[in-house]
């Protein structure tokens, strides 16, 4: 294939300086550090993360929601929100496992939020979607020029809020509310709980709780993210690096100056890029054959592909 | 630069809204006048009122079928341009004109008001309500690219235009597009496509679009019929060729306002 890592000019395995952010980090602490030090240094005056329902409680200035059922938002369930500093990003920090539909604040970050330059975190279908507003700016008048910094995550699949609240509560028998940490790698689901307790699901069994929606996705490790990052190819407690973007190239220098961040050549750590090219040619691959599906799904009638 | 290509502005049933967007490029509306656009004619920004023969009309607003001089100015649009772009909503899927059925001073028996393409051949689809000036600006940098670019111009320009050029044969005539937030459900959620990504919601113009479990929740009767949640979303159209290259786009757009 050779197109499944996408455009990148460097790349890396790295984790933050900053003690404080990996002790709530997932990984290598990338997203919350970069957008901890685009803040600080002016690169971005805001960012939208996916946070929770603790961190609303604190600051529902900072979140566009309807409060009147409050009460009935589950543990775990991602919501968007705006940060503006580095302990509102450690409140925020952490990968939730469940649709968080980041991009639904991005016109709204430049309005009510009044940003001029934001920062925003997600999938590689989300970063589609910004570049996509970028290029055709339907309902986002003055936006795209305001996305000052785009990281994209790694992403397998994702889940809708009830597969994950069935794959921890149904199936690892533990409550929500007690889970510490999830975490898919080494070829399990993983979910940590508050009092040490640990279960691991094989992934056959999370497979059939994925979003459908994902099944047509053609991008692993965000393409279209001025610099991506995800745990895949780097050791525990790090995480690998692309830097893809003039954007993301200017800011990870600088970063790396300022000494944001511990590096490590990808060629000299294990797993290294070996694995990430094979995840995302099977990821690729699956989905190909599954958009290829969708033109012969009935019988002399084809479902929708949205690819041009 | 002598090899500018001829623009002209059509308004049929439209708020001026459209025309502001375009004129809220400010200072690049002016670079595009200067270097790349001869405009015509056109109501509000130019003298010249009437449908003339140019490269490119910009049709503003639906076609009250009741109202024979509007009739016969889109089909006049029509037969004296070589491309025809319906701007904004109201011009693409008849919008909020969806809703009227006569009764309104002071032409009440003006009740009937449908999208350009029920009547006309269109050729490129700028959806929005209002479109947004950027959107404009780009379709308005690449239609020059496309008639007097290079040929590496030419391509980078059909590329970009193919998707908005694919929107009307979709469209409202077509049956298969009613503009509506039903489309995100229909073409988009039915056909298992959403991923949550939350871009209707933060395209739609009159915050119709909540997001509910990270899947769109629409309030219908807020909805105006604009189609701006649909076309912005990543699932209803999209192209690698041209998304891939976005940052070289951009730059050869700004480039060209420079």
């Amino acid at each position: 294939m050779g197109a499944e890592l996408g455009k990148y000019k460097s790349c890396v395995s790295a984790r933050s300086a900053d003690k404080e952010i990996l002790k709530h980090a997932q990984d290598g602490g990338i997203v919350t550090s970069l957008f901890a030090y685009a803040l600080e240094a002016g690169i971005i005056d805001g960012a939208i993360v996916a946070a929770n329902k603790e961190f609303a409680a604190k600051n529902p200035s900072k979140m566009m929601m309807d409060n009147s059922n409050f009460d009935m938002i589950e543990p775990w369930r991602p919501l968007p929100a705006i940060v503006h500093t580095k302990a509102d990003l450690i409140a925020a920090a952490g990968t939730k496992y469940n649709i968080c539909p980041t991009v639904s604040m991005i016109k709204e970050a430049t309005r009510t939020f009044g940003l001029d330059k934001v920062g925003i975190v997600g999938t590689p279908c989300q970063m589609q979607a910004v570049r996509k507003l970028q290029l055709y700016p339907v309902g986002a008048r003055d936006v795209g020029s305001a996305v000052a910094l785009a990281v994209g995550i790694f992403c397998m699949e994702n889940f809708p809020y009830q597969s994950i609240l069935q794959l921890v509560e149904d199936h690892a028998a533990m409550k929500l509310e007690s889970v510490k940490k999830m975490e898919i790698g080494k070829g399990k689901f993983w979910v940590y709980g508050k009092r040490g307790q640990v279960v691991q699901l094989p992934l056959k069994v999370t497979h059939k709780y994925e979003q459908p929606g994902c099944h047509v996705c053609l991008d692993y490790v965000a393409n279209l993210g001025d610099i991506s990052t995800g745990s895949v190819g780097s050791p525990d407690g790090w995480s690998t690096v692309f830097v893809r973007s003039k954007i993301g190239e200017a800011v990870w220098a600088k970063a790396m100056t300022d000494g944001v961040f511990e590096t490590q050549p990808i060629e000299k750590v294990k797993p290294g890029l070996e694995l990430v090219t094979k995840l995302a040619n099977e990821k690729i691959t699956k989905n190909k054959n599954t958009v290829e599906a969708r033109k012969t799904f009935g019988i002399g009638k084809s479902l929708r592909i949205p690819y041009i | 630069m002598a090899d500018k290509i001829t623009l002209g502005y059509t308004h049929v049933s439209g708020c001026t809204g459209c025309t502001v967007a375009l004129a809220d490029n400010y200072a690049g509306l002016l670079t595009l006048l200067d270097r790349y656009v001869d405009l015509k004619y056109m109501p509000t920004l130019a003298d010249a009122r009437h449908v003339q023969k140019v490269d490119v009309s910009f049709v503003e607003g639906s076609v009250c079928i009741n109202d024979k001089l509007a009739v016969e100015e889109i089909k006049e649009t029509r037969e004296k341009s070589a491309i025809v772009v319906a701007l904004g909503a109201c011009a693409c899927y008849g919008n909020i004109t969806r809703f009227c059925r006569g009764g309104q001073q002071n032409q009440p028996q003006h009740e009937a008001f449908i999208p350009i393409n029920e009547l006309i051949k269109v050729d490129v689809f700028i959806p929005g309500c209002a479109p947004t000036p950027q959107l404009i600006r780009n379709v308005a940098v690449m239609a020059y690219l496309l008639l007097k670019g290079t040929k590496e111009q030419k391509d980078l320009a059909t590329a970009y235009l193919k998707p908005l050029m694919a929107l009307p044969v979709h469209g409202a005539a077509c049956g298969e597009s009613t503009a509506c937030f039903c489309d995100l459900m229909t073409n988009v959620i039915n056909q298992s496509l959403c991923m949550g990504c939350g871009s209707c919601s933060s395209a739609c113009p009159v915050n119709a679009i909540t997001m509910e479990y990270g899947k769109p929740q629409g309030e219908r009767d807020l909805c105006i019929k604009c189609g701006a949640c649909y076309n912005q979303c990543p699932r209803s159209w999209y192209s690698f060729d041209v998304v891939d290259n976005y940052e070289a786009i951009n730059e050869a757009i700004m480039a060209a306002l420079q």
